[in-house]
């Protein structure tokens, strides 16, 4: 009996990070202890890396890293590991991207969200891993992570409209993998270019598809911030598929075949 | 199946890592060696492993990368030669292309075609489209319960 034989799917969400965390299951575990078990192990490691990473809690490593109360070597060892792939992401996005901001009053202060949500996400889904014969499929605040074992049967993900967030724009089947969305429809706009420290222009919502969550999710964050080049940003990076869909409602589907997609370039 | 694509990808990972590391061409970063000596590097860029290039540029270190474009010996591969070229400006690697790519690559076009969005047809928007879980921009607690999500989780509930 393979995952793909059990129908039911079986449902769970909480709350964690001031997120909504929704969970199916699917499969021998589905709606057993053992399914619950790892819930709670998701749930659990969430909670953890918000005590670590939280901007909201003066109490966090992070908190306390950025008033100087701690030192890189002294937090736990998960903050270097987001610190290296926030840096990766400024490299890579040109700057765009960035774990720092500048406060009003021009102090700098650290903000690693941009990458948290999706490596926490991931991190916390190796219990759901660990479930044998059983598909799952995790949406933590808009970014879902999947895994499907019939390969007939992939989880349907929809991608939102940004301008009507009521519909839904596409779909794109998972079958082992993630799909990450940036954009401004639920909480306006939060997600500056950090090389000028404003809101990136003639972007709406930018959604990327890869086989990592913690990369899906930088790069959606790191490609909006970068405004009317999301897409072309977006075409160079290796192993990405996606959408962006510009402020006027226009959309284009980046279908993976940028320069390094098995293109032959003479 | 997805699983040679990556190896693939896997094989000229050296490659991407330079590429994920050095693609700030727009240079508003200082050199970013030295800005955070806080924050540890996953991985030196000096580490060539790369093809050996015709223009056999040095391989000493990123500072000594020499300005032009270098492509790489083709490198056989269980799936066929793989080939790239690198271009290097102001000892930054600023591209990395494949010249040539394993000849099965229809296959593997096909899986990558597989993950692509598909938009939906706005007349079958109506009738709801058949969906597991969504994406969208980042949803908070307090309006998860207006969200699409919401409803699913609700409509999927036994």
């Amino acid at each position: 009996m393979t995952a793909a034989t059990g129908s039911r799917v079986v449902r769970h969400v909480e709350h964690v990070m001031g997120l909504p965390v929704s969970l199916a299951l699917r499969g021998r575990h589905a709606g057993d202890a053992a399914g619950r078990a790892a819930w709670r192990a998701v749930m659990a490691s969430l909670h953890d890396a918000d005590r670590v990473f939280s901007t909201y809690r003066p109490d966090s490593a992070v908190s306390r890293l950025d008033r100087g109360e701690l030192t890189l070597d002294a937090a736990p060892p998960e903050v270097g590991e987001v610190l290296a792939l926030a840096e990766r992401a400024e490299r890579a996005s040109g700057g765009a991207f960035s774990a720092w901001r500048r406060d009003p009053d021009g102090r700098r202060r650290l903000d690693p969200s941009g990458v948290v949500k999706g490596w926490a996400v991931e991190r916390a889904a190796a219990a759901l891993r660990a479930l044998d014969d059983t598909d799952f499929c995790v949406a933590a605040g808009g970014d879902v992570l999947g895994r499907a074992e019939d390969p007939d049967r992939p989880w349907r993900i929809g991608i939102e409209d940004p301008h009507d967030p009521c519909r839904i724009l596409a779909t794109v089947p998972l079958r082992d993998g993630a799909v990450a969305t940036s954009g401004t429809a639920h909480r306006g706009a939060h997600v500056v270019d950090a090389r000028t420290g404003r809101p990136p222009a003639d972007v709406a919502a930018v959604t990327v598809v890869h086989r990592s969550l913690t990369w899906a999710d930088i790069d959606a964050t790191a490609a909006f911030a970068q405004g009317a080049d999301a897409a072309a940003w977006l075409r160079r990076r290796v192993g990405r598929t996606g959408l962006v869909v510009a402020d006027d409602g226009s959309v284009t589907v980046l279908d993976g075949s940028g320069p390094i997609s098995w293109a032959q370039i003479s | 199946m997805r699983r040679i694509l990556l190896w693939f990808l896997t094989t000229v990972s050296t490659v991407v890592l330079l590429f994920g590391y050095k693609t700030s061409t727009s240079s508003a970063l200082p050199d970013e060696t030295a800005t955070d000596p806080t924050t540890p590097r996953a991985a030196a860029p000096t580490t060539t492993s790369t093809p050996p290039t015709t223009g056999s540029p040095s391989t000493a270190g990123a500072a000594a990368l020499r300005a032009g474009q270098f492509t790489g010996d083709a490198a056989d591969t269980r799936w066929g030669p793989v080939q790239t070229r690198i271009t290097v400006a102001n000892g930054r690697i600023t591209a990395v292309d494949v010249v040539e790519a394993p000849s099965g690559n229809a296959k593997d076009r096909a899986i990558n075609a597989d993950a692509v969005p598909t938009l939906v047809d706005e007349t079958l928007q109506a009738q709801g489209a058949d969906i597991d879980m969504v994406s969208g921009a980042t949803v908070t607690s307090t309006g998860y319960l207006e969200s699409l999500q919401s409803a699913l989780d609700q409509a999927h509930a036994a």
